[in-house]
């Protein structure tokens, strides 16, 4: 198993992107490098557990988490302040096989999924691979992270399931780029349809409810062709054909 | 001065008295690339049955206040996968006491995956778990009768010289007579206690949050009564007792000791940091210091 660190980071922001989407920017010294696809544990004063979020963005200095607001923790962790420090639990899961891709890439987001494709999209735009976007949500309010992808020179493909904005339906509606290898995040009714439509191999981030995030606890199990696998530690990106629907 | 932390415990020698609980620290390889398990007095491994198990749907896991409940299941590889894989690869790494958690439906299937386990060089414990709430028909139901945890207990004796320690459920009313009834069938100790049946709503489904149902909560909300039935049974009973249940710090450990704990598990508090036990560890001499304490085994029981 890689190695775990405990680190408290300073928080630098912690604005709202959306009516019910946070962007929070922590600093500080001590960050581990972060694949694509991992995430860590978040310390919510006051509550028992941390929560796992997934990495949007992350250098040696600072980390950056897009979580939305559905319950009583997120909504104490949307209270917090500049100048608060938060303790967190890093790098943690298996992250996106980023090498898999030979040139074309396709990245399809929902929601939020959208957070950690955008890293790995930047780490595949540095490794010389051509990189494509389709990202859907339920309406335009909760549209996320359009510029930051331009900013990468990736215009995503927009697709809003009551046809707000871009294209109406569901991820697999739009007319998909020609690509050589996928990667997915989102809920998981999306990611099957992905997974079930597209004939090119590909990886899809598993969300589960999680105990500890770090494998101990086997509260984040799903079955897999390879038998029971731990969301947390043995995912949280795990191949297409890993994934039983 | 050189404080003690030392424990001694069914004839063997702990450095000291802190261990991670089952089902709280995987099969200890988890968090061995970062910090050196040595620094552990024990590790209790995940509960583990004669044949592999998936366990539970999700989820298995609702937090509260002051802890969480779990309903995990007995997900595990099965005892054949701990003696082979699992524990010789903790072995390499671990020199400290290494504890199998063995739980089963029936008697005697707890009695062939104790002999499987008990074969096992590398295992120096048995901790025979007849307290686990999250499944139907076994586990718990062994515990919270006195001639059930008597009988399991006999039959395991008989295929094992290992030490033989019996983890108990708090859900019964009157812990100190299933303690005696597992002391006088044959256990060379006691740990206490496993979690607490409990549950929780969705308000907005109307639905138990968990997909068991009821869970076991654990966590600093049970750590009172974990500490009352471990000074009932210590002082009832003559074999020693393993303190568990709700343990968060270096000063929870001495309470559990000063109750009558020789050795003392660290459960939940290894979820939310997966660092805990080594922090308690460090912590302990510091706080036997302040407290005018030399010798850690001293204090045992002296509430």
């Amino acid at each position: 198993m890689p190695s775990i660190s405990k680190i408290r980071l300073e928080i630098l922001s912690n604005l709202p992107v959306t009516h019910n989407c946070f962007r929070l920017e922590l600093g500080g010294d001590g960050l581990p490098d972060f694949a694509p696809g991992q995430f860590v544990q978040l310390e919510v004063p006051g509550k028992y557990l941390r929560r796992p979020l997934s990495v949007h963005d992350a250098d040696n200095e600072r980390i950056v988490l897009i979580y939305k607001t559905v319950g009583e923790g997120t909504a104490l962790l949307s209270q917090m302040v500049p100048g608060q420090a938060l303790e967190l639990l890093a790098p943690l899961g298996h992250g996106f096989t980023a090498n898999a891709c030979k040139d074309r890439t396709l990245l399809l987001g929902g929601g939020l999924g959208s957070a950690p494709l955008y890293l790995l999209a930047r780490k595949l735009i540095a490794a010389g691979k051509q990189v494509n976007a389709v990202l859907c949500f339920n309406t335009a309010a909760d549209v996320v992270l359009q510029d930051e992808y331009r900013a990468l020179g990736v215009e995503p493909v927009i697709v809003t399931l009551d046809g707000s904005m871009g294209i109406k339906g569901m991820v697999t509606d739009a007319p998909l780029p020609e690509h050589d290898f996928f990667y997915t995040c989102g809920p998981l009714p999306m990611m099957r349809a992905v997974c079930k439509t597209l004939d090119t191999p590909g990886e899809a981030s598993m969300e589960e409810r999680m105990g500890c995030g770090a494998g101990f606890c086997y509260g984040c199990t799903i079955q897999t062709a390879g038998g029971p696998a731990r969301v947390c530690a043995d995912g949280p990106v795990f191949r297409k054909e890993d994934l039983l629907w | 001065m050189v404080r003690d932390l030392s424990t001694d415990f069914c004839g063997l020698k702990l450095k000291n008295p802190v261990i991670p609980a089952s089902g709280t620290f995987g099969f200890g390889l988890e968090m061995a690339d970062s910090f050196d398990l040595n620094i552990l007095g024990g590790i209790s491994l995940k509960g583990t049955t004669l044949e592999p198990r998936f366990g539970n749907p999700t989820p298995r896991i609702a937090e509260c206040e002051g802890g969480l409940l779990n309903a995990v299941g007995l997900q595990n590889p099965g005892v054949n996968a701990l003696v082979s894989e699992k524990v010789p690869a903790l072995r390499k790494l671990y020199h400290g006491c290494i504890i199998a958690n063995i739980s089963g439906f029936a008697v005697e299937e707890y009695r062939e995956a104790c002999r499987i386990a008990g074969a096992c060089e590398g295992i120096d414990i048995i901790e025979l778990n007849i307290s686990c709430p999250n499944v139907h028909g076994g586990g718990m139901a062994f515990g919270t009768d006195p001639r059930a945890a008597a009988e399991v207990t006999a039959a395991v004796r008989t295929v094992t010289r290992k030490p033989l320690v019996v983890k108990l459920s708090p859900n019964v009313s009157d812990i100190v007579a299933i303690a005696r009834a597992c002391e006088d069938a044959g256990a060379d100790g006691l740990c206490l206690v496993n979690t607490f049946l409990g549950m929780r709503i969705d308000i907005k489904t109307r639905k138990p949050v968990l997909a068991n149902r009821t869970g076991g909560l654990s966590g600093p909300a049970i750590f009172p009564v974990a500490l009352r039935m471990v000074n009932q049974v210590a002082h009832a009973c003559s074999v020693p007792v393993m303190g568990c249940g709700g343990v968060s710090s270096a000063n929870d450990v001495i309470e559990m000791m000063m109750a009558g704990a020789r050795a003392v598990q660290v459960g939940s508090e290894n979820l939310r940091n997966p660092f805990a036990c080594r922090e308690i560890a460090e912590t302990l001499p510091q706080l036997m210091e302040q407290l005018g304490i030399e010798k850690l085994s001293d204090i045992v029981g002296c509430v």
